[in-house]
């Protein structure tokens, strides 16, 4: 009965939105969104997706923001305090602060929320996020309450968090979704399900209106925000296309604003039908192709290594290959991000013909040759593009020293196992994007032991030096660590980075206040309608 | 009857826990889990995750405490949809998938029978065998290619039709995954009717008919259209279950937010309770319409009576 319900309402509805194809663009003041897969859940703490994360950069806020160039900037915090040791931090809460229903937003609420993330029973995907906050590993792994959290509220306005070493991405930490406060009431009342339509109370710009899985989230401004006075966008839909090209059509049709992406196979006809429609910017991620460094061949063999990543010709792959402005990859932390530099490859300075000459000495060196050549496997998880990399790459190492690689494509998951568990995989696939505009997110997964660093890298050296950078309160002396620590890693060649990604969008030109940047976030409140 | 039917819902039960039994072990046995990403949570945190969802006791412990969760009518927790229960999504999907479903079911009958009925009249003629030919092609060329080869005709050369859900809105939407879902299925009802009607129409009650003076119209509306359909009627099972997975693929390469692709996600997520949710929901209903096809059966066929 209920089916047959839904079903009316469905042609209903289907029939209602067929006859009026005028009534969204009558509603002129409402931005629409392309979005790639739809969020898992838009509850703060247990969200993982990129995607979610960008609904609820809409939806919710931290004590700490970032504007439309995505430069860090005060929140719901209008300012704060370090002490000299670098482990207290007392943020200031703007006054009058409150949630979409109008309840008063106290500093406890923030306390609350980080407490809901690392409390165990929460099992957040992002629970380490807060890690270096007191008590916050042992809170995790079960052995103290999450009350012992080192994160306390005196009074209404002010919040303290005490770290057990000196974090200096703090601050770009407490942007992240996962330290977002929740609605106390509404967590009491409906349990975990309170992130749906009609029970979702928000402290961001807009709150949740409506949610079709897999289809549409529609938001709209919450008047008791902040800052509603400068928000121009009273409502924003966004509408989850997981074919690119069906959110081109889309976009072609006038339904969007922004695409979340550009399909690779269009590209081109792109570019050249939409100019400068289409922004094309460098992201904080990269593309890589990593080396099981537990088996050999590679385990023990650094000229092996190094051969292969000086055999393919960056430049090309970027040129030919993907062609959608790409960057070659010459470091582990890609260019852009905040007072870093990264060092780059031993011989990124070479030209191409020295470069081959090289890893053909290497090559040799390792032991193999034109009587001898290296057999391996190249592992990627099955898509277009990461085919048309791997067999320009094969070629390249087949051109320049005569490996004979093979390729073996698998599904993500599949893939993601094998390379976990180190037995069969040789040369894979991965990709790094950076969760804030620091170099300790690439840097800190090469560190021993850490569970995604999936080539199984394991340095001393490296290690130690970036404990050393980890005890800096100077933000030079600190750079100065980590830029000495990706040298190291860079000369052991655990991995071979292939290009920077970039992120494409095509952006209608009555969008304003749109900035390209390096993390991609862009807050609907920060855009206006023309 | 009510024997009968009785009698068949218990021997449903043993089917339903062997499926259900196979599906466990299968979601399971496919590498990787329902937290893979690139980013890998440490030790601990990825530890609270599976306990959450009780991912590391021991699999017959966690089958049974499935199976009593499903004897209550609960499909437990979606592990990727966090919030959302298996149920909830089900219920979310369900009536695009039946829409598209009944929708293609329905044209499938209705051009199915036409055609097949139409061919059996002019049998030998050219109309018989375009049908008779078409027909093959149609049994022949599974969805998969028949999706996109339409889409590239009518969607990207003659732009009569959207692409897809994401293209586009209203009844227009629909036509292209409607018709794609269908093909198959008419194809064989069509075959099927044709080869029935022809038999039907040799039988001694239609050559009496004949000789009372009735015409062909009235013989095949009145007399032979009926028994002639009880094979289409004992393959709507069969149809029904090419329809639900003929849906997996139609819904994922239209984007259509049914069941399928739903399913098509989760397996891909490893969200192992909405696998295994969607699994037993398809199972119950190929069940459930199988039952009601050997009813009706009974009730068109009056030779047919069930003890």
């Amino acid at each position: 009965m209920r089916a047959i319900r839904s079903i009316a309402v469905l042609l209903g509805l289907s029939l209602l939105i067929s006859c009026s194809g005028g009534a969204d663009r009558a509603a002129e003041n409402t931005l629409h969104r392309g979005l790639q897969v739809g969020p898992e859940t838009l509850d703060p703490h247990r969200s993982r997706s990129t995607e979610a994360g960008e609904i609820l950069r809409d939806l919710g806020e931290g004590l700490v923001g970032y504007s439309p160039a995505a430069e860090l900037v005060p929140a719901a915090a209008e300012r704060w305090d370090v002490s000299e040791d670098g482990l207290i931090w007392t943020f200031h809460l703007r006054d009058g602060l409150r949630w979409s229903n109008g309840d008063a937003l106290p500093a406890g609420h923030f306390v609350a929320g980080m407490r809901r993330l690392v409390d165990p029973a929460t099992a957040a995907f992002y629970a380490d996020k807060l890690i270096d906050v007191e008590n916050a590993a042992a809170i995790v792994a079960g052995e103290l309450s999450p009350e012992e959290l080192g994160v306390e509220a005196p009074d209404d306005r002010t919040l303290v968090v005490r770290l057990e070493r000196p974090i200096p991405y703090l601050l770009k930490l407490l942007t992240h979704a996962s330290t977002f406060p929740v609605h106390p009431p509404s967590l009491a009342e409906h349990g975990d399900s309170f992130a749906r339509p009609g029970r979702f109370v928000s402290n961001g710009a807009y709150r949740l209106v409506d949610w079709v899985p897999a289809a549409l989230i529609s938001l709209e401004r919450n008047e008791y925000y902040w800052d509603n006075d400068t928000t121009a966008i009273d409502a924003v839909n966004y509408h989850v296309l997981v074919m690119s090209n069906a959110e081109l059509s889309r976009y072609r049709a006038g339904d969007l604003h922004i695409t979340a992406s550009v399909p690779p196979d269009a590209f081109q006809m792109v570019r050249e039908e939409y100019g400068d429609q289409l922004h094309v910017a460098p992201r904080l991620g990269v593309y890589f192709y990593g080396f099981n460094l537990a088996r050999p061949p590679f385990a023990d063999s650094l000229a092996l290594r190094e051969a292969l990543s000086m055999a393919v010709d960056r430049e090309q792959l970027v040129a030919s290959v993907t062609g959608r402005g790409e960057q070659p990859a010459w470091s582990w932390v890609p260019p852009g991000v905040d007072n870093y530099t990264p060092p780059r490859l031993g011989f990124a300075a070479l030209s191409k013909d020295e470069r081959e000459r090289l890893a053909r000495l290497r090559y040799k060196e390792a032991g193999y040759g034109p009587d001898k050549p290296l057999q391996i496997e190249l592992r990627y998880n099955t898509g277009d593009q990461h085919k048309k990399i791997a067999v320009a790459v094969q070629s390249m190492w087949r051109d320049v020293l005569g490996v004979e690689a093979t390729l073996v494509n698998e599904e993500f998951g599949v893939l993601l196992s094998n390379i976990r568990a180190a037995e069969i995989t040789q040369v894979f696939r991965s990709g790094w994007t950076g969760d804030y505009n620091d170099a300790h997110t690439f840097l800190d997964v090469m560190m021993g032991g850490n569970a995604s660093n999936l080539t199984g890298y394991a340095s001393e050296e490296y290690d130690q030096l970036m404990r050393r950078a980890a005890a800096q309160v100077d933000p030079d002396r600190r750079r100065l660590y980590m830029e000495e620590a990706e040298r190291v890693m860079l000369s052991d060649h655990p991995l071979i980075p292939l290009y920077v990604y970039v992120n494409k969008h095509l952006i209608r030109p009555e969008v304003v206040g749109w900035e390209d940047n390096v993390l991609d976030y862009h807050y609907s409140r920060h855009l206006s309608l023309e | 009857m009510l024997r009968y039917t009785l009698f068949r819902i218990l021997g449903a039960i043993p089917t339903l826990l062997l499926v259900i039994a196979l599906a466990f072990m299968m979601v399971r046995a496919a590498p990787g889990g329902p937290f893979d990403a690139e980013y890998i949570p440490s030790t601990e945190v990825e530890k609270n995750l599976r306990d959450a969802y009780g991912l590391d006791d021991p699999l017959p412990q966690q089958f049974l405490t499935y199976l009593s969760g499903l004897l209550r009518g609960d499909l437990g927790p979606s592990i990727r949809q966090t919030g959302y229960s298996v149920a909830e999504l089900i219920g979310e999907a369900l009536p695009y998938s039946f829409l598209l479903g009944a929708t293609a079911m329905l044209l499938a009958l209705l051009l199915g029978v036409g055609a097949g009925t139409v061919a059996a009249l002019r049998q030998g003629s050219l109309l018989d065998r375009t049908i008779t030919g078409l027909s093959l092609t149609g049994i022949s060329i599974p969805v998969f290619v028949v999706a996109p080869v339409l889409v590239l005709l009518f969607a990207v050369k003659l732009q009569w039709l959207p692409a897809g859900w994401g293209s586009a809105r209203g009844a227009a939407t629909w036509v292209l995954p409607v018709v794609t879902l269908a093909l198959p299925q008419l194809a064989y009802v069509a075959r099927l009717m044709r080869a029935s009607m022809i038999d039907v129409l040799s039988s001694d009650f239609v050559r009496t008919a004949r000789a009372q003076g009735l015409g062909t119209a009235t013989i095949v509306r009145v007399h032979a259209l009926k028994p002639a359909m009880l094979p289409v009627i004992s393959y709507l099972g069969p149809a029904v279950a090419g329809i639900l997975t003929g849906s997996v693929v139609v819904e994922e390469v239209f984007g259509i937010p049914g069941l399928g692709e739903m399913f098509v996600r989760a397996a891909l997520n490893r969200d192992y309770t909405l696998v295994l949710g969607v699994v037993v929901f398809y199972a119950s209903l190929i069940v459930a319409l199988n039952l009601v096809v050997d009813i009706l059966y009974g009730v068109i066929d009056p030779r047919v009576r069930y003890r």
